[in-house]
């Protein structure tokens, strides 16, 4: 003990405060301060998102038509991505210097703490490759993703496609999408988005300094799983969608198909179409920009939205309205003289007979008879003046679906054309307008503009003699094959259906021994009308339309071959061949008869004949 | 030794201090395991890893403890400057033959074994101040002064020759032991102020701090203006304030080194950089931070056990502990070094010897700056300055110096009958 001995007091002061100051440290950093657990919990618990299956669609069959296929998608974490050996990562990637560092740049912009996409959807093959080197480049790893594979390569404006989701969507959807994700963008890959897309899941693992997976957290607690989409089944049948394909091919128009019983679509095609696969994968971006800017418009989903003229396929719906209003019975007949005289005008008949009953002027399709027709419900109708009788006019033409959407469950359908009071008040000035004014749309011309689906519809609400269901693609939904209601909804038309049968009459004589006779079908009793629809910018549409048998009949069908000509000449034989194969599923024509329409190429002007029969 | 004899001996023995000193050691084993725990080698006795080797280095420290016990207290008297000469000729040997370590020179490699010289010159700097003031020098003569700053001077010079400022820096644990001593309480005000200009120099530009001073030189000057007296004070005092700023500007860009700039950087706000410089410390607090009221669990520290936190079975073993215990269990831990740190205070005021009760202090000073300044830099309050935390950081080095550095105050202590001179 000496003088100073005092001072330890001091000391023990000075050793017990500075013991203070750490402890009151301490508190704050691990009590008060909830940050650190936080920045802990991002140092090590890594968020993988689980991505389910998209749902698989099937065609009425059960044949697949749209499924998954794996494929890897390289993230990087810009942060962790140090030390890199860039020459051999380049190398192993296949790509150069400069597209290395613009892809690291772009991923340290959206995140240089988190994941993002460098390379997309490696195939396996690729993948197998780069996966045994991948361990020597901190902070790149691969996430498992599915893509869609189209075995057929058919069907592609109907199912749409797919690709990754945007900011606006994104927003639009309360952030329930994140980026990465895909979306359904067209076809029935948009309509259906909802039930295909399944649910996302995540599982969270931990991981150390260098990045590598240290196992589950918390032993998945917080983990969901992936839950698939539901599988879609379609209405489609890959038998004729695949032959109706491949007999478009080369040509540009429609065809759809219908079961009149259901609305069920059994065929929908738009031709030129393209193969869908080459929406999926590394190459999409590049292939849209070619198929968007193709002059043959593949994107453009003819049988919904392209509007023709229906020409003498109209004629049907008004020999049925006419009777309807009591306007014509079947023994009705007008004089034909080779046309319909207005003034100085005259609508011509391609024909000059003697007079016409009803069921006749549909076999020989007479123009005269139905300007006739058009004049006595326009002009001479009970219901008080010309507008008004229009008006009851136009809403039976509107039952037909015809003017209106059909509500198909694909997006981008168009109503049609199909004109009101008010447009021609306007046009002629209200009180100036009759039956002769508007005569075109007597025989389906002028201001008509109804789509592939709404011709394919009317020939359904034919065979029904009187109703239909909304056309639709989708048939079932999941695995408790839920059908929308949308489609288990019968639509009227008012018109009795004994008035039917004398328009079936008539059709069934055009292919028996009319117009349509070369594609008349052994056996098969098919009701049908061509028509061509005029065409301001070149020849005229070839189309036909029929239902078949006859008697419960199991389709109902439309086929457009833009610019060439005659109805019967190419729309006739292909709708024939595609009854035929429906029905019987085998074909009696003779090869050559397939071969001139396989080989017939009506897009690129060269030598093709074309034998224009009528 | 008689059977009676044997029985004196361990009755001598302060046992707080060795319970103490066991918990410790085992408590830093454990985390060690913690710390750099590795499923493939999940036994805690696996010499591959640091915590299989670093209960070789127990052993052997508690077999080192056991043979200090048993050497005669007077030889630490007799040979204190012996001992310290030869860590000082191993010091200047280091220089030469040592091996590059994170940028300094401080290790000698035998093998696969390494030794830190600079370790033992703190125990050997201990005694040999502890002989000399209590060799009936008077603290208040300056050559008295000079002689004891040369004593500690010496070895602190050549570790900083090293490049190893940390452990250099240890040796301004002995002001306290002066101040025991009796040098003047100013020296304790003087080295806050010092802190402070420190820091200030470092914060603000100089040429702002030196007109600041002047400015209020100025205004006190006009105050006292009639007090002739109290003007060559405040002149004098603004001299030694603006020296100091000026002069640790100097020391900081001229003679430190970037890392160790960067970390005083780091530790005042500037140039934050969580990636760079502080990424040591920003990951530490986190470790320790996340730990929040009661921890992790054993084997369950995420942070330290995935390498995110650095050097954490050596210098930042603290943040195990934090992360695993939480805020209880780093309050127990440093409540247990308190314990020792008051415990070496009180068994040092009990000798009857002078040499013993300043070397105890000399042993308290050395344990309590190693605990601040290591558990201050985990947590923020300090710069980053590699020096382990006594018996809890893994290395043989340092567990066998401050076992020594203990295990002879223990000795002395329990030999305090006799005076040793």
């Amino acid at each position: 003990m000496n003088i100073f001995f005092e001072r330890k007091y001091i000391i023990q002061a000075i050793l017990i405060f500075t013991c203070f100051i750490l402890i009151v440290r301490l508190f704050y950093i691990q009590v008060i301060d909830d940050s650190y657990f936080l920045s802990a919990n991002n140092n090590v618990l890594r968020k993988l998102t689980i991505y389910p299956a998209r749902g698989i669609i099937y065609d009425r069959q059960g044949k697949i038509i749209v499924q998954n296929e794996p494929v890897y998608d390289l993230m990087v974490i810009p942060r962790q991505a140090k030390n890199l050996d860039t020459i051999g990562f380049c190398k192993l990637m296949s790509i150069d210097k400069t597209e290395f560092i613009t892809r690291i740049n772009k991923a340290r912009k959206f995140s240089p703490y988190k994941a993002s996409i460098f390379a997309k959807q490696l195939s396996a093959r690729a993948y197998a490759s780069i996966q045994e080197r991948l361990f020597d480049y901190q902070g790149f790893f691969v996430q498992n993703r599915t893509v869609r594979r189209y075995p057929d390569s058919v069907a592609a404006q109907v199912l749409g496609y797919i690709g990754e989701v945007d900011e606006n969507r994104i927003k639009k959807t309360n952030n329930y999408y994140q980026i990465g994700d895909y979306i359904g963008i067209s076809g029935i890959e948009k309509s259906y988005e909802t039930v295909l897309r399944g649910q996302r899941g995540t599982k969270i693992i931990m991981v150390d300094a260098l990045n590598r997976d240290q196992g589950s957290y918390e032993e998945g607690k917080y983990d969901t799983t992936a839950i698939a989409g539901e599988k879609l089944i379609s209405s489609l049948d890959l038998r004729i969608q695949k032959l109706a394909e491949k007999l478009m091919r080369n040509k540009k128009g429609s065809v759809v198909a219908i079961e009149p019983s259901t609305g069920e679509i059994l065929c929908f095609v738009s031709s030129p179409t393209y193969d869908p696969n080459l929406l999926v994968g590394p190459e999409r971006g590049n292939n849209y920009i070619k198929l968007l800017k193709a002059p043959e418009k593949p994107l453009f989903i003819r049988p919904i939205m392209a509007q023709y003229p229906p020409g003498s396929i109209f004629k049907a719906v008004q020999a049925l309205i006419g009777q309807q209003e009591k306007v014509i019975t079947p023994e009705s007949r007008f004089p034909c003289n080779g046309g319909y005289s207005i003034g100085n005008r005259m609508v011509k008949c391609e024909h000059n007979h003697s007079p016409l009953n009803l069921n006749e002027s549909i076999a020989q399709s007479c123009n005269s008879y139905y300007c006739w027709l058009f004049k006595k419900l326009i002009d001479q109708g009970k219901y008080g003046s010309v507008e008004k009788n229009y008006l009851v006019w136009r809403d039976y033409i509107l039952q037909f679906g015809i003017g209106k959407k059909l509500d198909i469950d694909l997006p981008n359908e168009l109503g049609g054309l199909l004109p009101t009071v008010g447009f021609y008040d306007k046009y002629y000035s209200s009180g100036h307008w009759k039956s002769s004014t508007i005569i075109s749309l007597a025989i389906g011309q002028g201001e008509l503009g109804v789509t592939p689906l709404q011709m394919a519809n009317t020939m359904a609400i034919i065979a029904n003699r009187g109703y239909y269901y909304s056309p639709h693609l989708i048939k079932a939904i999941g695995k408790d094959q839920v059908k929308k209601e949308t489609y288990t909804t019968k639509h009227l038309v008012k018109i009795d259906s004994s008035y039917f049968n004398v328009v079936i009459d008539g059709m069934q004589q055009v292919v028996d021994h009319g117009t349509a006779t070369y594609a008349k079908i052994a056996d098969i009793a098919m009701c049908g009308k061509t028509g061509t629809a005029q065409n301001s910018h070149g020849k005229s549409h070839s189309v036909f339309v029929a239902f078949a048998p006859r008697n419960n009949p199991k389709i109902a069908i439309a086929v457009i071959v833009e610019n060439s000509g005659y109805g019967s000449t190419w729309a006739a034989p292909i709708a024939s061949l595609l009854v035929e194969k429906y029905i019987k599923d085998s074909i009696s024509r003779p090869a050559y008869y397939i071969d001139r329409l396989l080989n017939a190429d009506l897009i690129h002007p060269t030598f093709t004949e074309t034998k224009e029969s009528h | 030794m008689s059977n009676l004899g044997q029985n004196k001996f361990w009755k001598s023995i302060d046992m707080p201090i060795i319970l103490l000193y066991i918990t410790l050691v085992l408590i830093g084993w454990l985390n060690i395991y913690a710390a750099v725990f590795d499923e493939s080698h999940a036994s805690i006795f696996d010499l591959e890893k640091n915590y299989g080797k670093q209960l070789l280095w127990i052993a052997t420290a508690l077999f080192i403890g056991l043979m200090v016990l048993l050497i005669d207290s007077k030889f630490f008297s007799v040979f204190s400057f012996g001992i310290y000469g030869i860590t000082l000729l191993m010091l200047i040997a280091v220089l030469f033959f040592g091996k590059y370590v994170n940028g300094s020179r401080s290790w000698f490699e035998i093998g696969s074994f390494r030794l830190q010289p600079a370790e033992f010159a703190k125990f050997a700097t201990a005694l040999v101040v502890a002989k000399y003031l209590s060799s009936g020098v008077k603290m208040e003569r300056f050559s008295t002064k000079i002689s004891v700053l040369g004593l500690i001077g010496l070895p602190m010079g050549l570790i900083l020759l090293q490049g190893d400022v940390g452990s250099a820096l240890t040796y301004v644990a002995f002001i306290l032991v002066l101040y025991r001593e009796g040098l003047s309480g100013m020296v304790l005000v003087i080295g806050l102020l010092i802190g402070i200009a420190f820091v200030l120099s470092l914060l603000f530009a100089k040429a702002a701090i030196l007109i600041s001073i002047a400015v209020i030189t100025a205004i006190l000057l006009y105050n006292f203006r009639r007090k002739k007296k109290i003007i060559p004070v405040i002149i004098a005092g603004a001299a030694l304030v603006a020296t100091m700023v000026v002069g640790f500007s100097y020391v900081f860009n001229n003679v430190m080194k970037q890392h160790h700039r960067d970390r005083i950087n780091n530790l005042v706000g500037k140039e934050i950089d969580i990636k760079g410089a502080g990424y040591n410390v920003n990951q530490s607090k986190i470790a320790i931070g996340s730990g929040r009221l009661i921890g992790k669990g054993f084997l369950n520290g995420t942070q330290t056990k995935y390498d995110f936190v650095p050097e954490q079975s050596t210098d930042f073993i603290f943040c195990t502990i934090g992360e695993e215990y939480g805020f209880v269990g780093s309050v127990v831990l440093i409540g247990l070094f308190l314990a020792l740190l008051l415990r070496i205070v009180f068994i040092a005021e009990r000798q009857r010897s002078s040499l013993s009760r300043i070397y105890g202090y000399g042993v308290a000073s050395i344990l309590f700056l190693h605990l601040f300044v290591n558990i201050g830099m985990t947590i923020g309050l300090v710069p980053v300055i590699g020096i382990p935390l006594p018996f809890i950081s893994y290395g043989g080095s340092s567990l066998w110096s401050f076992t020594i550095l203990l295990f002879i105050l223990i000795k002395l202590d329990a030999n305090r009958q006799n005076i040793v001179k």
